[in-house]
């Protein structure tokens, strides 16, 4: 299916019309259950964002970059991922974290300023997020290699913005994925920005899918706001690469509804009209139409999802808040496996000074 | 067995890989070819393309495609053709490879171990004479480790290969084939973090690594003969760095003469010092001295010996410490 919308041709893979109606013979049939399933998924994303902004305004939370708008592409994709595939993030993934089990308490632990909040939880196949931008690329394609020497049916995927396709990690890694055909799914969050440098600055390529095919293998551009168009290019990617097929880039058109982070101030460079039309694109907007086409949504139920949704992101706050902070000694202990005698004396003299009661 | 460091590290590598089916040997020219100085020559034939792959020529996706492969709990070793290209990398080392066990707690943790041919003295082309050490030195989780003979580079790789911290193992380039030595057949580990004193002596302490051992040496034997006793200190793991070996030899000779390739300002010889005068300077009979390459970029072949260090340069320094 994936090669049906060539991006040399402009094509762009979409499946919701923005009433929610399905275009002919692409539904991707997923049971109701599964819709509604990935409903709430959107809508708690979207609730613990604003409840992360909100924390920062707060002084509760640090630098914190939002997810808003980029619902149906991280809760797309990981809808269509299964437990034995890994992720390699960057750092705008919270739907997928939410989809995928990881705790948003541990989450919210990482924002708030604690390594502990990286320490994925055993049993999740989560690398942590990754700040310099796309060099979790090429460690996803040698954890491709790695499944491939294990004979792992899995898949391997990584997030990345637009910004990443123009870094020489991005080149690196793809190139290596299409030499030796490695299970990845490189899944590109197009949402137009690299803080204030649009889209455009990044590439003269009319697309970034289309920088699959000088890698050798498929790239399609899907409606990155269509959850339902990511999800079916998703599936098919992940089964390319669990099956022996290969790596599959997927560029997701979208946009980034918030600033870059919250030291940002997105009004700086783009106007009020521009962030309004694609306010009318909005991800939850479309899906809640095609639910009510289907009827699967209601105010009765949206009132359960919202009020679902508080009470799972309160209570991962309440979680998260009540941590302890680091130990002197959690700063020395990891980093080697056994401490060297100088850091053993450099942990002791910090001791001691905590001990006179200074900081 | 006799053997030169060339062999010595073919070995080990051969050994841990039919121990150790984790093990994976990847990069530029190591499989078909066997490595542009043959370290890896005979193991494609005996392991397979899924264990000694060529790689695109790509320094950074060499490196980070190591990273991602130790999360599905492999154990590559990554092999830069020369230092002097390890540069491309330095992202995925500096902010990847060195901390990782710490910015997850150890829920990932990254042992591989990245080789690379090391140092001046072979009349290399530009940029194939790197000596850069301090740089991944300053940086908190990496083990950087230097065998200046044979067995040492055997028993070190092991050790490397075999530890779960990653490590920065640099080959001196001059050494791979200037020494045969005779190196036990079998696997054996030699520690690291753990110096060792390669010449006893009374009157002043060398501490030095790498091709900068042979070197002093010989300014030893020349100082011997001059009724000067010189202890040599090899440090072979230059980060975690042994302090307690050379620290100890300083308080008994009281003198300290650091000897290393790369340029004074900011080498380890800087390191070395600051210890010595934090730990034993009530011992020292004159200041600690450095003999080092210069503050200036490594020359081309035609003017190198004005930089690299020769023994010459180390008797100088021998006297200059004895006057004090």
């Amino acid at each position: 299916m994936i090669e049906l919308f060539d991006p040399l041709k402009g094509e762009r893979l979409h499946v919701l019309d923005e009433t929610g109606g399905i275009v002919p013979g692409l539904d991707p049939g997923l049971a109701d259950a599964e819709l509604r399933a990935i409903y709430e998924r959107m809508a708690r994303t979207r609730a613990a964002d604003a409840k992360a902004l909100k924390l920062q305004r707060q002084g509760r939370l640090g630098t914190y970059p939002p997810s808003r708008g980029h619902e149906a592409c991280q809760v797309g994709l990981a809808s269509a991922m299964a437990g034995e595939d890994w992720l390699f993030p960057y750092f705008r993934d919270l739907g997928m974290y939410i989809t995928l089990g990881y705790p948003l308490a541990d989450y919210y632990h990482l924002w708030m300023g604690n390594e502990t909040g990286l320490k994925t939880p055993e049993g999740l196949n989560f690398f942590p997020i990754a700040i310099p931008v796309a060099s979790q690329i090429p460690q996803a394609v040698g954890a491709g290699l790695a499944a491939k020497y294990r004979k792992l049916p899995i898949a391997v995927v990584t997030t990345f913005g637009d910004g990443a396709t123009s870094e020489g990690d991005f080149h690196e890694g793809l190139n290596f994925a299409g030499v030796y055909r490695t299970p990845n799914v490189f899944f590109c969050l197009n949402n137009q920005f690299a803080i204030s440098v649009p889209r455009a600055r990044q590439t003269a390529a009319a697309t970034i899918a289309q920088k699959a095919v000088a890698y050798g293998f498929p790239g399609v551009q899907v409606d990155g706001n269509d959850v339902l168009a990511v999800h079916a290019a998703a599936r098919e990617a992940l089964a390319n690469a669990r099956s022996g097929r290969g790596p599959t880039l997927i560029e997701a058109f979208t946009y980034r509804m918030g600033d870059h982070t919250t030291s940002d101030d997105a009004a700086r460079y783009r106007s009020k009209e521009e962030v309004q039309e694609w306010e009318r694109r909005d991800p939850l907007l479309r899906f809640r139409l095609h639910l009510a086409k289907k009827g699967l949504w209601d105010e009765v139920y949206e009132k359960a999802v919202q009020d679902a949704a508080v009470e799972f992101v309160e209570k991962a706050v309440a979680e998260a808040e009540a941590r302890p902070a680091a130990a002197p000694e959690d700063l020395f202990a990891y980093t080697y496996a056994a401490m060297p005698p100088e850091l053993e004396v450099q942990l002791a003299d910090l001791k001691a000074f905590l001990a006179e009661g200074r900081r | 067995m006799i053997m030169t460091m060339v062999q010595a590290i073919n070995r080990a590598l051969a050994q841990e890989m039919e121990r150790d089916d984790r093990i994976i040997v990847l990069g530029e020219d190591v499989g078909r070819d066997g490595g542009v100085f043959r370290t890896t020559e005979g193991l494609l034939e005996r392991f397979g393309p899924e264990r000694v792959m060529d790689t695109p020529l790509a320094e950074s996706g060499i490196i980070g495609a190591s990273i991602g492969m130790t999360a599905l709990g492999l154990r590559p070793v990554p092999e830069i053709q020369f230092m002097g290209f390890i540069y491309p990398a330095f992202n995925q080392i500096v902010s990847h490879v060195a901390r990782l066990r710490n910015r997850t707690r150890g829920r990932f943790t990254v042992p591989l171990t990245i080789r690379a041919p090391y140092g001046a003295g072979v009349k290399a082309l530009e940029h194939h004479s790197e000596s850069t050490e301090a740089l991944f030195c300053q940086i908190p989780g990496l083990t950087v480790v230097v065998p200046s003979t044979p067995y040492d580079a055997k028993g070190l790789l092991a050790a490397s290969l075999r530890g779960d911290d990653p490590v920065i193992f640099l080959e001196p380039a001059k050494l791979y084939r200037a020494e045969k030595q005779d190196v036990p057949e079998e696997p054996f580990e030699v520690p690291l973090r753990k110096a060792a004193i390669v010449r006893q002596g009374k009157d002043l302490t060398i501490i030095a690594w790498g091709a900068m051992v042979p070197v002093a040496r010989k300014a030893a034997e020349a100082a011997e003969a001059e009724g000067i006793g010189a202890e040599i200190v090899d440090l072979r793991t230059l980060s975690p760095m042994d302090r307690e070996t050379f620290v100890a030899s300083v308080k008994k000779t009281g003198r300290a003469l650091v000897v290393h390739e790369a340029p004074k300002t900011c080498g380890l010889g800087a390191e070395i010092a600051a210890t010595i005068g934090e730990s034993a300077l009530l011992s020292l009979n004159a200041p600690v001295l450095r003999v080092t390459g210069q503050d200036i970029t490594v020359p081309l072949p035609k003017s190198e010996d004005l930089y690299y260090p020769g023994p010459e340069r180390v008797l100088r320094a021998i006297h200059r410490l004895m006057e004090y």
